[in-house]
């Protein structure tokens, strides 16, 4: 449905954007992730028509898009700051689009009553937006995008203004209101969690280019750079080469992992805290694979408790996540080791 | 900690010496006497000569005239400046020399503008005077909005073309609205300034409509009455209410953003 292509945006002597191409899909939840300053933030610009791209196309439907001014373009912004008028009433601004379009009165009427209907805010139509709390104002600042009925819509760090609890509840609510209204969604956020919780697909951006186009779970499990292992949730990396049975690692000997590089390839031996099992080192006997070391620090979490452990010929600590909480205390002894199938080869 | 007394005293006179002259400007205006230096009794007759005076009148009016029609042109251009320096221009130059009327020296601008007059064949009359004023006050006008615009929220501006606004509309319906009480203090400073200025009216008005500064003055050559000090004390009253007036709806604006 959007389809961008080699899309190139540079500011000054900075590469906000560089050669980038995406192509959303209908009906899609869509997330651009990435550290802040990553160029995203630039590309919805672009997609909303306040910034325009060195080099590139954008097409919606199969037309052209960055040729039209952005109020003629079927396409929405939500804004970080929720961009809500101080000097109309909440009815007011979620009018506002309609009335540009010179729709009947009624029809206006009906729509935005209907639209305030599904964000829960009927009883707030007479209010200004200095008199609603941060949740409410996102609402509203939704309920004016959505009721325009576009094509797509842009969310900038929707999320992003609220406190964690608030943040929780938007969260299910955003996903439940895309799915009534199927309209697509791009979301723009530099945090990982929320990407994973809101998107079908994620893009993820570092410094102007897309890393990797992936389902959260892929993307997950199978990250496909360096960047994206080490961003994406927490994980513990390792340098060396590949070989037939996984990475020999600088310093700690052969790793286990799955791999179809050709041998002797630089890459990265990415494994997940949750991945690493956690033994007392008496408990088992040595073999390629386990390594030892000394329990430094053991944080309890509620759900789960990160154990990590200093292991010798490696300079940060090795990071296992263990279920609940854990009898495991500094200064043990342990041993730790993971099945070839969790640990992922990464090329550098 | 203790505050030294003594530190009270050069603040104090600061304010004797801001604002001694203009109390005994005031109290004199209640003169029963004639003289303007010797107080000899409460008494509004001043007043009512002053109201009387058939060229204080005329005098009042035509700046009531040059004033409005000052405040007019002023705010508008003012404000299309401030817009356009703010949100269509990068040059700090032409930042820098938008607002330099305001601070040139009247003498200047008189002379330059009666030259100026002289040299695109413009007669003098009211019409002329409200041309001079203009030109300070728009550079007024356009530092008070331009200041306002600079802290608003481009992302409102922004937000209003997204939801389809044309860029017409989305000046009228967003960018105006929020600039409203910026507008109006501009329009206030730009009025106060023109009702009581003399030195650019006197080099650009014809001397058969002179406005009440210039009367003022021509009476004041041949020894201050009583009357006079009347006549300041209304114009104090109403350039104080006006200023104060411009200041609340700045702070209004302000807190508003």
């Amino acid at each position: 449905m959007l389809q961008i292509t080699g899309v190139s945006r540079r500011f000054g002597d900075v590469t906000a954007l560089a050669d980038v191409s995406l192509e959303i899909r209908q009906g899609e939840f869509f997330a651009l992730l990435g550290p802040s300053g990553c160029g995203k933030t630039t590309l919805l610009r672009i997609l909303a028509g306040f910034e325009s791209p060195d080099a590139g196309t954008v097409t919606l439907d199969g037309a052209d898009l960055l040729g039209r001014p952005p109020h003629r373009r079927p396409v929405n912004l939500m804004f970080q700051s929720y961009a809500l008028f101080p000097h109309m009433t909440v009815a007011k601004n979620v009018a506002y689009g309609l009335e540009r379009e010179k729709l009947p009165r009624a029809e206006i009427r009906s729509r935005v009553g209907e639209v305030l209907e599904k964000v829960g805010l009927s009883a707030m139509a007479g209010r200004r937006p200095q008199q609603l709390s941060g949740g409410q104002r996102q609402r509203v600042a939704l309920a004016r995008a959505i009721v325009k009925r576009p094509r797509l819509l842009l969310l900038d760090e929707p999320l992003s203004a609220l406190d964690k609890k608030v943040r929780a509840e938007m969260q299910l609510e955003l996903k439940r209101l895309q799915h009534e209204v199927g309209i697509t969604f791009v979301v723009v956020t530099h945090d990982q969690e929320e990407a994973m919780s809101l998107a079908d697909r994620i893009a993820v951006f570092s410094a102007g280019r897309v890393e990797q186009v992936d389902e959260p779970v892929a993307l997950y499990q199978r990250p496909r750079t360096p960047f994206v292992a080490g961003f994406v949730g927490e994980n513990n990396l390792f340098g060396g080469r590949a070989c037939s049975v996984g990475l020999a690692a600088d310093g700690l000997g052969v790793l286990p992992g799955s791999s179809d590089m050709p041998d002797g390839t630089s890459a990265l031996l990415a494994v997940r805290p949750e991945r690493v099992r956690l033994a007392p080192a008496d408990a088992v006997a040595d073999a390629p694979g386990v390594l030892r070391g000394e329990v430094a620090d053991v944080s309890f979490y509620g759900g789960v408790s990160h154990v990590s452990v200093t292991v010798p010929g490696r300079q940060e600590p090795v990071l296992a996540a263990v279920q609940g909480a854990t009898r495991t205390l500094p200064g043990e002894r342990v041993a730790l080791s993971w099945a070839p199938e969790d640990g992922v080869l990464v090329p550098q | 900690m203790r505050k030294p007394r003594l530190l009270y005293v050069p603040f104090w006179a600061t304010y004797v010496f801001l604002y001694a002259p203009i109390v005994v400007l005031v109290v004199m205006s209640f003169n029963a006497g004639g003289s303007p230096y010797s107080f000899e009794g409460f008494s509004l007759k001043w007043y009512g000569e002053f109201a009387a005076n058939a060229e204080i009148r005329r005098g009042l009016v035509n700046t009531l005239i040059v004033a409005a029609g000052t405040t007019v042109l002023s705010t508008v251009l003012g404000t299309l400046m401030a817009v356009g320096l703010a949100r269509h221009s990068r040059s700090r130059l032409l930042d820098a020399i938008g607002v330099l009327p305001a601070v040139l020296p009247d003498l200047v601008l008189g002379i330059g503008l009666l030259l100026f007059y002289v040299w695109v064949q413009l007669s003098l009359g009211l019409h002329s005077v409200v041309l001079a004023h203009t030109v300070f006050g728009t550079a007024f006008v356009a530092a008070v909005v331009r200041t306002r615009l600079t802290h608003a929220d481009t992302s409102l501006e922004e937000a209003s073309r997204d939801l389809g606004a044309t860029p017409v509309a989305t000046f009228f319906r967003i960018t105006l609205p929020q600039l409203a009480p910026g507008i109006a203090a501009g329009a206030l400073l730009a009025f106060t300034l023109s009702v009581d200025e003399f030195v650019i009216a006197f080099f650009t008005s014809a001397p058969t409509e002179p406005t009440l500064p210039i009367v003022i003055y021509s009476m004041v050559r041949f020894g201050v009455t009583p009357e006079i000090n009347a006549l300041a004390t209304v114009l104090l009253a109403v350039s104080f209410s006006v200023v104060i007036a411009a200041q609340r709806m700045t702070r209004l604006t302000e807190s508003f953003s």
